[in-house]
């Protein structure tokens, strides 16, 4: 955190913004406009959750969703026993920080045995003309045997600088299955800090599937405990990142318990001169026999002063393991560009192409057929250059977008 | 339509194709047979512009105009098509989005109005037909995961698609079984023309006897060393290249 101590402690002296007025109604704020996700909104905005009047929801299956701090006055017993549990060593200034100031964020909670069939979207917009620091935490309980799908949007839309520094706890009991959709489309401004720890018990399934499309400054970190036996993390993220964006990706897997399975694939674009990180590490320990650990980071890199810094790293201390690790850093494939050129397509569209599908693979793997049809149309818009900061507001802004359609491939 | 004079390329500084002479005229079929690794895909890369091959000398000429200095793309707008021997995999690529892409293109250059959603859809499913396609190519990426027999079936998809001038199908026999053999080559021959010339490079006779040439060529250490009816296939057929290889080294042919 050393080189943003300084801008940390400058933002703080800014006043903070004040919370917006919890009577207006949610939806003037947000719009999602992906039709068919039937997704629940958890608006945030400038770091408040945003609602009418009631700061916590209980749903009639028991889930209860809402401001972390209604939950923390209202449910304690629910809150407590996963509230700032992080273990020393996987703290920083930073989450220290987030620890002893955070103003809100967001608290759900999935009883034993219910299967959530609509996603709950967390949608965290910075909207502000004076610079701005965030601190948001967010606790995810999901119990045994429970199925969620979390879908977490953070977007910026103009004027001032912005710090965000986000701490996301996540616990996953026996048999649990989450699915984490993150898009990131920030401004050049804005930084942005996400922390995600996952702690995960037996034969539970957290799959994570994080796209940045406009960097700022983004770093996600993404701690997994792999606690006890059968239990499985599948990883996937990609980043778009071009002029002097930055996007850190650190990843950290923990097999503490046998017959885990864990795996990574990232895959980022490098335009102009931005730069990217990813460090993928997992930890086999000595008891975790039966292991499985796969990682993979691909990066295509468009311009030489585009950096990449790869780091995927295994460190195996069990003997009965199957794992491996690669990165690859390149260019597109020469022979499958010949072959779309050689069908009359001109060699921008050919590259353009290529990348689509190389980018739209990490798409691929997003389970909610509306989401990815609609993630896959933005990494489409990205790549032509069409998806920019002032039409971000695409993610909820019904009136202002003007989304064109090239092919509607579906009906095919 | 396509006139090749005199053509010399070379890869890495080995001489592969050492003065080939060809002349195809529209409405004619050619066949190209010869031995293993005597040029014929090197020549039909040289065609498409494929980088990566030293053009020594000699000129190739389609349509009047001499495309030597001209782009793969332009080349395939122009009319040239190439139905690969290896058809490349293209992962995440849809075969729609990619013939749509193409065809849109190839109508820009020409000064035509793209194709929209439905005229594009309409058009794929007619062609789907000639060839026997039934996938759903919306979803099916460019030859991944596709058999041997399948990706070529896709290049004649291709083709179907672009209703190219002058087609070069590149060992498209190869690995089909009886019943795509003839599909395929079915396909070809519905797609033939007064207008278009086909050139078939093949080991085998049986394709020519659904695609009859009207003249077959053996490509013969880097050279076209014989041409003659489509009963020159037959008794390649029957008796190989050796007396070929003899009479070429007696200096008998060219
Ligand atoms: N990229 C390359 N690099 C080096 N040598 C090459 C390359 N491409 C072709 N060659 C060589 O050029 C010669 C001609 O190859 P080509 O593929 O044109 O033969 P072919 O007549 O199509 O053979 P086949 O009947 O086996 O398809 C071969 O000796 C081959 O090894
Ligand atoms: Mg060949």
């Amino acid at each position: 955190m050393k080189p943003f101590a300084d801008y940390l402690e400058q933002l703080k002296q800014y006043r903070l913004q004040t919370q917006p007025d919890p009577f207006r109604p949610v939806e003037e704020y947000f719009k999602c406009q992906v039709a068919n996700m039937g997704s629940i909104m958890l608006p945030i905005l400038n770091g408040w959750y945003v609602h009418e009047d009631m700061p916590l929801t209980t749903y009639e299956n028991g889930v209860i969703a809402g401001s972390i701090k209604a939950a923390i006055a209202q449910y304690p017993e629910l809150i407590n026993p996963y509230l700032c549990k992080l273990q020393e060593n996987e703290k920083s200034g930073l989450i220290e920080s987030n620890e002893h100031e955070f103003t809100d964020g967001i608290f759900i909670y999935v009883p034993d045995n219910t299967k959530v069939e609509n996603p709950f979207q967390i949608v965290s917009l910075v909207n502000s003309r004076e610079d701005l620091l965030v601190q948001n935490h967010n606790v995810i309980y999901v119990g045994n045997n429970s199925e969620l799908s979390i879908i977490q949007c953070d977007d910026s839309t103009k004027y001032g600088k912005t710090f965000i520094n986000v701490v996301t706890e996540i616990t996953l009991s026996e048999n649990a299955r989450l699915h984490y959709y993150k898009t990131e489309n920030k401004e050049a401004e804005s930084m942005l800090f996400n922390h995600i720890f996952v702690n995960q018990k037996a034969y539970s399934q957290f799959h994570s599937n994080a796209i940045t499309f406009n960097a700022g400054y983004v770093c996600n970190d993404i701690h997994v405990n792999l606690n006890e036996p059968f239990a499985e993390a599948n990883l996937y993220g990609l980043y778009l990142v071009d002029k002097t964006q930055k996007c850190n990706n650190h990843i950290q897997v923990r097999h503490h318990a046998t017959d885990c399975k864990s795996s990574q694939l990232y895959k980022g674009i490098m335009d102009d001169e931005s730069e990217a990180t990813f460090h993928g590490h997992v930890v086999v320990e000595q008891d975790a026999q039966r292991t499985a650990a796969f990682q993979t980071n691909r990066n295509l890199l468009l311009t030489d002063k585009a950096k990449i810094n790869t780091k995927p790293f295994l460190e195996i201390y069990a003997d009965d393991v199957q794992c491996s690790h690669g990165a690859t850093v390149g260019q597109l494939d020469e022979e499958a560009l010949y072959y779309l050129r050689s069908r009359g397509i001109g060699e921008r569209s050919a590259r353009k192409l290529l990348m689509f599908a190389f980018a739209n693979d990490i798409c691929q793997h997003v389970e909610i057929q509306a989401l990815k049809d609609r993630l896959s149309d933005m990494v489409q818009r990205r790549l032509n250059g069409e998806l920019t900061i002032c039409d971000q507001c695409m993610w909820h802004d019904a009136e202002n977008s003007n989304v064109i359609f090239p092919i509607d491939a579906s009906k095919l | 339509m396509l006139k090749i004079e005199d053509l010399h390329v070379s890869i890495k500084g080995r001489e592969i194709l050492k003065g080939v002479n060809l002349n195809v005229n529209a409405g004619e079929v050619h066949a190209i047979m010869g031995p293993n690794g005597t040029g014929k895909s090197t020549l039909a890369s040289v065609i498409a512009g494929k980088d990566g091959y030293d053009v020594t000398g000699g000129n190739i000429i389609f349509k009047g105009k001499n495309i030597m200095d001209m782009s793969i793309e332009d080349r395939a707008r122009e009319g040239i098509f190439i139905g690969f021997q290896y058809p490349v995999e293209i992962p995440g690529v849809s075969i729609a989005n990619f013939m749509r892409t193409a065809l849109n293109e190839i109508r820009q250059y020409r000064g035509l109005d793209p194709l929209n959603g439905a005229q594009f859809l309409k058009l794929m499913n007619e062609k789907k037909k000639i060839v026997e396609l039934t996938e759903k190519l919306s979803t099916r990426s460019v030859n991944e995961g596709f058999s041997g027999g399948e990706k070529k079936r896709n290049e004649i998809f291709q083709m179907a698609m672009l209703e190219p001038m002058l087609s070069i199908l590149d060992e498209t026999d190869s690995g089909l079984d009886i019943d795509a053999l003839r599909i395929v080559a079915n396909g070809v021959t519905k797609l033939k023309t007064k207008e278009n010339a086909t050139i078939v490079i093949t080991h085998y006779q049986r394709l020519l006897d659904y695609i009859v040439p009207d003249v077959v060529h053996v490509l013969f250490d880097g050279k076209i060393v014989k041409s003659g009816p489509k009963e020159l296939a037959l008794e390649l057929e029957k008796r190989g290249y050796d007396w070929i290889k003899e009479e070429y080294e007696q200096g008998k042919l060219i």
